[in-house]
């Protein structure tokens, strides 16, 4: 067998610098404490950077309170990538890699401080939507027909998370780890009960004859 | 809200999609393709989709992209 599909995927892509900070975390003693606190400080900036961009969430909160957040966002990311360095397959710069862990802490800990107040809406506030989209002026009749059917199959013809999770994170703009953490889930469960109540919405609205385009922009 | 934005919310983008695991596993690899220029779409099928019906997954992009590009990859 070849050398290269003997390695462990780490040692097969990682560039020198990469293979340097996961030789240096592993080091143990003084040269592995250096680099988990160097480590640490790549991972505070990379959380203050995502707190600062997010300033108009955080004005809603009482206090303020950015640096703390971005101090813990930095001290779960560090655990997590220490906790994940057999995972990073070197396909990405090392701090790149290690980067999406502290704006993904960061992001979800300002999004649950945000709603840490609020009450998620109710589904009235969602259906208000989809009727002013239906019946604003100037639109098609069968506008209206396709917002009554879409609003029909998602009262009748979905499950009740899946309806749960439709209506909070695509109509009312709940963020899906808010939801999560009240449902005690994980955001990638509740992304696979919002994807299956979009293909059976889009399948149902197929079936009753609708014509729906494709992908919009990102 | 928009005819078209709407509809795009409820019923999500029309074509394969990664996960919300399999996004987080493979956007530093994306955004280092983005940001060098790169197929990055051809290289990560899926991601694309899915940042189209994943508003957290997009935001989360979002960030990595605009760190990465400032610190001058």
């Amino acid at each position: 067998m070849a050398t290269a599909l003997m390695t462990t995927p780490t040692q097969r892509h990682a560039d020198s610098p990469a293979r340097d900070w996961i030789e240096r975390l592993r080091a143990g003693g003084p040269e592995e404490a250096t680099a988990v606190a160097e480590l640490h400080a790549l991972l505070l900036k990379a959380a203050r950077f995502e707190i600062g961009r997010r300033g108009a969430e955080l004005r809603h909160l009482r206090g303020g309170g950015g640096e703390d957040l971005a101090q813990q966002a930095a001290d779960d990311a560090l655990l997590a990538v220490l906790g994940k360095l057999d995972d990073f397959r070197g396909e990405s710069r090392f701090t790149t890699w290690a980067y999406k862990f502290a704006l993904l802490e960061a992001a979800v800990k300002v999004r649950r401080r945000a709603w840490q107040q609020r009450e998620v809406p109710l589904e009235d506030e969602a259906w208000r939507r989809l009727a002013d989209a239906g019946s604003a002026a100037g639109r098609r009749a069968e506008d209206a027909e396709l917002f009554a059917a879409l609003r029909e199959e998602i009262e009748a013809g979905l499950g009740p998370r899946q309806r749960e999770v439709l209506v909070a994170v695509a109509l009312n703009d709940v963020p899906i780890d808010v939801l999560a953490a009240r449902l005690e889930t994980t955001r990638g469960a509740l992304y696979k009960n919002l994807h299956d109540a979009r293909r059976k919405l889009r399948a149902a609205l197929a079936a009753r004859g609708f014509e729906i385009g494709g992908e919009e922009e990102r | 809200m928009k005819r078209d934005e709407i509809l795009g919310r409820v019923l999500g983008p029309d074509a394969p999609e990664l996960t919300c695991e399999q996004c987080f596993a493979e956007l530093d690899r994306y955004v280092e393709l983005l940001v060098a220029g790169q197929p990055a779409d051809e290289r990560v099928p899926g991601m694309h989709a899915h940042l189209d019906g994943c508003p957290a997954c997009a935001e989360d992009f979002r960030s990595l992209r605009d760190l990465v590009a400032r610190q001058g990859h």
